[in-house]
């Protein structure tokens, strides 16, 4: 069964009676369950889920919107500026760079989720890769022993900094501040070199780092993802209607998956544009695809959004975000999920520090430090993830990173002179401090 | 609802609590019957939020026998109690405004798919629909409402009806209606009454003596840690409760003897 009314049963019995003045302007277009019990309203139709959306927005929720305007904003502006800045190679190049900040940044919306911050994810991160570069350098260990090693070293730490917050009960931005400063000096004994640093001779992690799929695989990689999204939403509408719940709209779906199909097929097919010259192209060598920093970041996604989302762990790192009191009495286990988001942030932050190794060729004292981990969080409430807990996606975290590599992308080239780098920083400050501006002022549009 | 309607589902008998060198309780009886609203109330430190927490675990008792269902139990924690069917609306209600109502009903108790692990959010939003339907609340929209958009009342009104969801025996309500206005206090007691008529024993704890005539069958006034008085609401009248909050006796009822020890 398909289309609006669903159920068979048009909305005429929404119990409105009392309900929000809100509400009523839409009873017409919105379907509720029959027998006068009171399940979630749908909007029924394209036209009145567009109005329900604006509603929304309108309410405070504002989500990724901001992020998605910025992203397009900041494109026409440096598109028109700058020449180059549209070109494939370009293009390339910013999703390349957003990538160690991105995964970094998707491990802190755990963190975050739980009004907590982690300062230290930048050094900590970087730290666990030279600790991988070691592996692999000094000790000759295989690759994926390397990677597991360094995300298990990310694990460990997270799990002490977990420990010391919620057991011991030092608040966050104190116990990471003094991991941020001690793994300074952890990251250079790791190290432990005169040069300050660790050549990776080895081309493995650059290649996972700078590699790209074929044409092909980019396209199926894309119709695979869309038809498991869309198999995903058909199910779950069946199982809905199997229990006579509203469902969506089929053309609210086929909006979704077209839009899908369009920007994800307008980003393909950027990544796909050769940038190889026109001699090597006829020697056979190109330079184009989907680069595969790009579908490590979606797998991610996809895991750990499910976790977050479908599971019973992620309604619990939600119902501790929102109200630690309500989580305690409700028999949740307050504490063990305190310590795990740390866990997963600093896990995430070990493997950003590898991609950071990839696209560096080696580890140095230094790495990670700066302002590495603020442009994580800053990628992370630019998405729409809020700094005071209780709401974020980790979709945000790719969405707010991708804004930041354009911004900064853009304007590198803009910026020209001795004090370039000086207004590259305060932009970015300001931008951090925007993101948060509006985080706040939706927060209290909200309540 | 029950052929043992006449056995009272918790039933204490000399309970003792003390905090130190502070007895908060000495010697409480008291107990609650099946589709029976039963008052408790008494001045401020009287006992009655001690003896909540005695009842829902939170605190362990000193002294004394805890009945439920005629059998001794011993409650060690929140979580014997609310294995026993013992649900507690406290009064800061303890919802978490960045979850909608159904995620708000089922927290920390979520159905799972069996087969997949993974939520069973058409199954729980089917059972919260179900619930509000069953106490006939007619004043939310939609169940994927967020909390932080309902008003005191529909707070209050969800708070409840979560403990409609579980095979609750018990409930308990911690001032349902101290925040709330006419029509909403109204609306709150109307879903007391109901969760009552549902066959379970509700325990409401308010100050407010016109809810608690309207509202219950009977009256429990505890007075400075003793329970001065237990009687049918309909044997009682405003003046006289007044009494046995402040006195602890109003004539016949109550502490004969206040100074007297309770053996």
């Amino acid at each position: 069964m398909s289309g609006s009314g669903s159920d068979g049963m048009p909305g005429d019995n929404t119990p409105a009676e009392g309900g929000t003045p809100t509400g009523d302007a839409l009873a017409d277009h919105e379907a509720a369950h029959p027998a006068g019990i009171v399940t979630a309203r749908i909007p029924q139709s394209l036209r009145a889920t567009m109005h329900s959306y604006v509603r929304h927005l309108r309410s405070g929720e504002t989500g990724s919107v901001p992020a998605v305007v910025g992203a397009i904003v900041l494109m026409v502006i440096f598109g028109v500026a700058q020449s180059n800045f549209l070109t494939s190679s370009n293009l390339v190049a910013i999703t390349e760079q957003a990538a160690p900040t991105t995964l970094m940044a998707m491990g802190l919306v755990f963190v975050l989720l739980l009004g907590e911050i982690d300062l230290s994810a930048g050094v900590v991160g970087s730290t666990a890769a030279a600790f991988g570069a070691v592996l692999s350098v000094k000790h000759g260990l295989s690759w994926p022993v390397v990677i597991l090693g360094s995300a298990a070293f990310g694990a460990v730490v997270g799990l002490l900094l977990g420990w010391l917050r919620a057991r011991i009960g030092i608040p966050s931005f104190v116990v990471t501040l003094s991991a941020f400063i001690a793994f300074q000096g952890v990251q250079i004994l790791v190290i432990n070199s005169k040069s300050n640093g660790i050549q990776i001779s080895d081309q493995t992690l650059h290649n996972l780092y700078f590699g790209r799929l074929t044409p092909i695989a980019g396209w199926i990689v894309l119709v695979a993802c869309v038809a498991v999204y869309a198999l995903v939403k058909l199910i779950q509408a069946a199982a809905r209607r199997r229990q006579k719940l509203a469902t969506e709209p089929v053309s609210v779906l086929g909006l979704r998956l077209a839009a899908m199909l369009v920007f994800g097929g307008l980003f393909v097919y950027v990544m796909n544009i050769d940038q190889a010259a026109s001699w090597q192209q006829r020697e056979g060598i190109h330079q184009r695809g989907v680069p595969w920093s790009s579908v490590y970041i979606l797998g991610l996604l996809v895991v750990l959004s499910f976790g977050l989302t479908k599971t019973r762990y992620g309604r619990h790192v939600f119902a501790v975000g929102g109200n630690e009191e309500a989580a305690r009495r409700a028999g949740i286990r307050v504490l063990t999920i305190r310590t795990s988001v740390f866990v997963i942030c600093s896990g995430m932050a070990a493997i950003s520090g590898l991609a950071l190794a990839g696209q560096l060729g080696g580890v140095s004292t230094g790495d990670g430090s700066g302002n590495t981990l603020l442009l994580a969080v800053a990628a992370a409430v630019i998405g729409g993830t809020s700094l005071m807990g209780g709401r974020g996606r980790v979709v945000d975290a790719i969405l707010g990173g991708v804004v930041l590599a354009i911004l900064q992308n853009g304007i590198s080239d803009l910026l020209q002179g001795n004090n370039a780098a000086a207004y590259q920083l305060i932009i970015e400050g300001a931008v951090l401090l925007l993101a948060a501006a509006v985080d706040s002022l939706s927060r209290r549009a909200r309540t | 609802m029950s052929d043992d309607h006449d056995l009272p589902v918790l039933r204490l008998r000399g309970i003792t609590k003390s905090f130190g060198p502070v007895d908060v309780l000495k010697g409480v009886d008291f107990e609650a019957r099946r589709g029976h609203v039963t008052a408790l109330v008494g001045d401020n430190g009287a006992g009655k939020s001690t003896l909540v927490k005695c009842i829902g675990g939170t605190y362990s008792i000193d002294g004394g026998e805890y009945l439920f269902e005629g059998n001794p139990v011993t409650v060690k924690g929140p979580r014997d109690a609310s294995a026993l069917g013992i649900e507690i609306v406290y009064q800061d209600l303890a919802l978490c405004d960045n979850l909608d109502i159904v995620q708000n009903m089922f927290l920390g108790r979520e159905s799972l798919i069996s087969r997949t692990r993974t939520l069973d959010e058409p199954d729980m939003e089917s059972q919260a629909g179900q619930a509000l339907a069953s106490l006939s609340v007619r004043t939310v929209s939609s169940v994927r409402q967020k909390v932080s958009s309902l008003s005191g009342g529909q707070r209050q009104t969800v708070a409840i009806a979560k403990t409609a969801l579980w095979n609750s025996k018990v409930v308990i309500l911690d001032e349902p209606t101290a925040a709330l206005g006419v029509a909403q206090t109204a609306q709150v007691l109307d879903l007391v009454r109901r969760l009552a008529e549902q066959g379970r024993a509700v325990i409401l704890i308010s100050h407010n003596m016109l809810d608690v005539l309207q509202v219950s069958d009977s009256i429990a006034t505890l007075y400075l840690g003793r329970m001065a008085a237990q009687v049918k609401t309909t044997d009682v009248n405003q003046t006289q409760i007044v009494e046995l909050i402040t006195t602890g006796r109003s004539g016949s009822l109550g502490l004969q003897s206040t100074n007297g020890a309770v053996s």
